[in-house]
């Protein structure tokens, strides 16, 4: 007996899928997206609720499964509540792997199941079985090799494997033709060899993604998640899992196109451009041209008199939790009178939107932070450019170098402004690892060390100018 | 539920998917994607609805592990995108004294 008669159960799956619908449309617009991610977690909520009242547990089932969702919410809580803001891209990378996991080893139990029960031969079920196994695996380990790359436990350069174009065809054909198996067969260890086939595509995958390239893999990783699910709900017989995975898998893609264009990229081209032997050119070597360095005074008095400024905040800017220091010295130069904007590149960082979030947390207003479209016309008009961690963002052979990787993506037009200064640790080349030619123009100097102590002695130098 | 009904609510949830998402700017990509992670954690049902009935051991050490890591990717991935929108929604306007 269960506390919920099915019909009422159905209608609460159906309320839940409304939240998630909700919830995606809320997550889309500014305005409403804190509210539509707490709708989502309603939605969640209920599902739960409904699953754990209309389902029937054999012996300790329930207690197991109630002491496991409190364990798992002591885990992750405080996880994503102190997560520093440059690792949420990995972090939600694993997050993601981690839900493909649990789709695959769904898939593994049901065909158990079916093989004990005897009811092996359903092709309809064990394709979706299949699928979620597939998916599933695929999708736990890319997430996995993903987060390697962002963390920097592995190179984010593009890695391609010797032969790896026929290990690619190989683990796609083995997945397939596997999958089939497990499909008219039903047997458990079919099951088992594509759980770890299709890990092994998932490696080779993601592997020869490199630099900026890997957040939009994610997001690729993220509504293949939707697949795997929508295997699992066919597999268990569920509503409200199949409309959840369409949704993911929709809004999942839309998304993944959305930030490749944002990019001037195309998934294929991210996918399999390393592959076919294209757009790899570049090295992480430190170059040993000579440049022009900048002391934190010479900084402070281009900044002090000049008309208009852009900061163009990156990467370096969040590893070096410079984003108040950043706000204090542009908030100075306004008092001064200056017209000191930021100037944010939608994929600047590790993730798009990384610097909208970074500078909301040191509370600098909307208003200044003018996007890469409209910042550019004014560049001629501007003054100075201080570039702080940032490097692919501005580099002009976005526009000029055909070979290059980043090669079409949309640039902060920094070299069209009066005066420019990179604020850098080193001439290391940026997350893409080519040479930025804008470091060695005549209109550029290069102020060396940490983006948190170089604009502090900027600001400081600026008391005195 | 037979498989044309099974393929048409998935062809009217694809198109509702792709719809709310088609016109969202940059700045929320992020997010956006956080949160429809998060929303992929409800898998945790499918989890649950897997291992309830067995007294299979191998099967309740499986579906245990599963209930397991959907509950921290649904948790983990609601609280990891509050936080991203949270900093987002900070009073816009003059910055105040650092806290």
């Amino acid at each position: 007996m269960t506390l919920l008669p099915t019909p009422v159960a159905a209608f609460g799956y159906l309320l839940a899928a409304i939240c998630f619908i909700v919830a995606i449309k809320g997550l889309a617009s500014p305005r409403t997206a804190r509210r539509g991610n707490l709708i989502g977690a309603a939605g969640a909520a209920l599902a739960l609720a409904v699953v754990l009242l209309s389902t029937e547990f054999a012996g300790a089932n329930l207690a197991i499964v109630l002491v496991t969702i409190a364990a798992g919410a002591v885990v992750s809580v405080p996880v994503a509540r102190r997560v520093a803001i440059t690792d949420m891209p990995q972090l939600v990378a694993i997050f993601n792997g981690i839900g493909g996991g649990a789709a695959a080893l769904i898939g593994l139990i049901e065909l158990t199941q079916h093989e004990v029960l005897g009811v092996q031969g359903d092709a309809m079920a064990g394709t979706a079985i299949a699928t979620g196994i597939a998916i599933g695996s695929l999708t736990l380990v890319g997430s996995l090799v993903t987060f390697l790359k962002l963390q920097g436990w592995m190179t984010a350069r593009p890695v391609v494997l010797p032969g790896a174009p026929v290990l690619f065809g190989a683990a796609v054909i083995g997945t397939i033709a596997g999958a089939a198996v497990v499909a008219a067969t039903g047997q458990v260890w079919w099951g088992v060899v594509v759980l770890v086939v299709a890990g092994a595509l998932g490696v080779l995958l993601v592997l020869p993604v490199g630099g900026a390239d890997v957040p939009i893999v994610i997001s690729l990783l993220n509504a293949t998640t939707g697949l795997a699910i929508i295997g699992t709900g066919w597999a268990v017989d569920n509503v409200l899992l199949l409309v959840a995975g369409t949704l993911i898998g929709a809004a999942g893609t839309m998304l993944t196109l959305a930030m490749a264009r944002g990019m001037g990229r195309s998934v294929s081209g991210i996918l399999f451009g390393a592959l076919r032997g294209s757009s790899t050119a570049g090295s992480t070597q430190a170059s040993d041209r000579p440049v022009r360095s900048a002391t934190p005074e010479d900084v402070a008095v281009a900044l002090g008199y000049a008309r208009r400024v852009v900061v163009v905040p990156g990467y370096g800017l969040a590893v070096a939790q410079a984003q108040h220091v950043v706000a204090e010295l542009v908030d100075a130069l306004r008092e001064r009178g200056v017209d000191a904007v930021y100037g944010i590149h939608p994929v600047a960082g590790r993730m798009p939107g990384h610097m909208n979030v970074l500078l909301a947390e040191a509370n600098v207003g909307y208003e200044l932070l003018v996007e890469a479209g409209e910042v550019n016309p004014t560049m001629p008009s501007t003054d100075v450019v201080v570039v702080v961690g940032a490097n692919d963002v501005v580099n002009p052979a976005a526009r000029t170098e055909p070979s290059a990787p980043i090669y079409g993506m949309p640039i902060i037009d920094a070299e069209a402004a009066g005066q420019v200064f990179f604020l850098k640790r080193s001439m290391r080349p940026g997350f893409a690892g080519i040479e930025n030619e804008l470091l060695y123009s005549a209109k550029t100097q290069v102020l060396f060390g940490d983006a948190k102590d170089s604009l502090a002695a900027v600001h400081a130098a600026l008391k005195t100018v | 539920m037979d498989a044309m009904t099974t393929l048409t609510l998935l062809v009217l949830a694809g198109f509702v998917g792709a719809e709310v998402v088609s016109k969202v700017t940059s700045r929320l990509h992020t997010p956006l994607m956080s949160g429809t992670n998060a929303i992929s954690g409800v898998v945790l049902i499918g989890a649950i609805a897997a291992m309830a009935g067995t007294t299979n051991p191998l099967l309740v050490v499986l579906g245990t592990l599963a209930v397991l890591l959907a509950t921290i990717n649904l948790v983990g991935g609601f609280v990891v995108t509050d936080r991203m929108l949270e900093m987002f929604s900070r009073p816009q306007g003059r910055r105040g004294g650092d806290e």
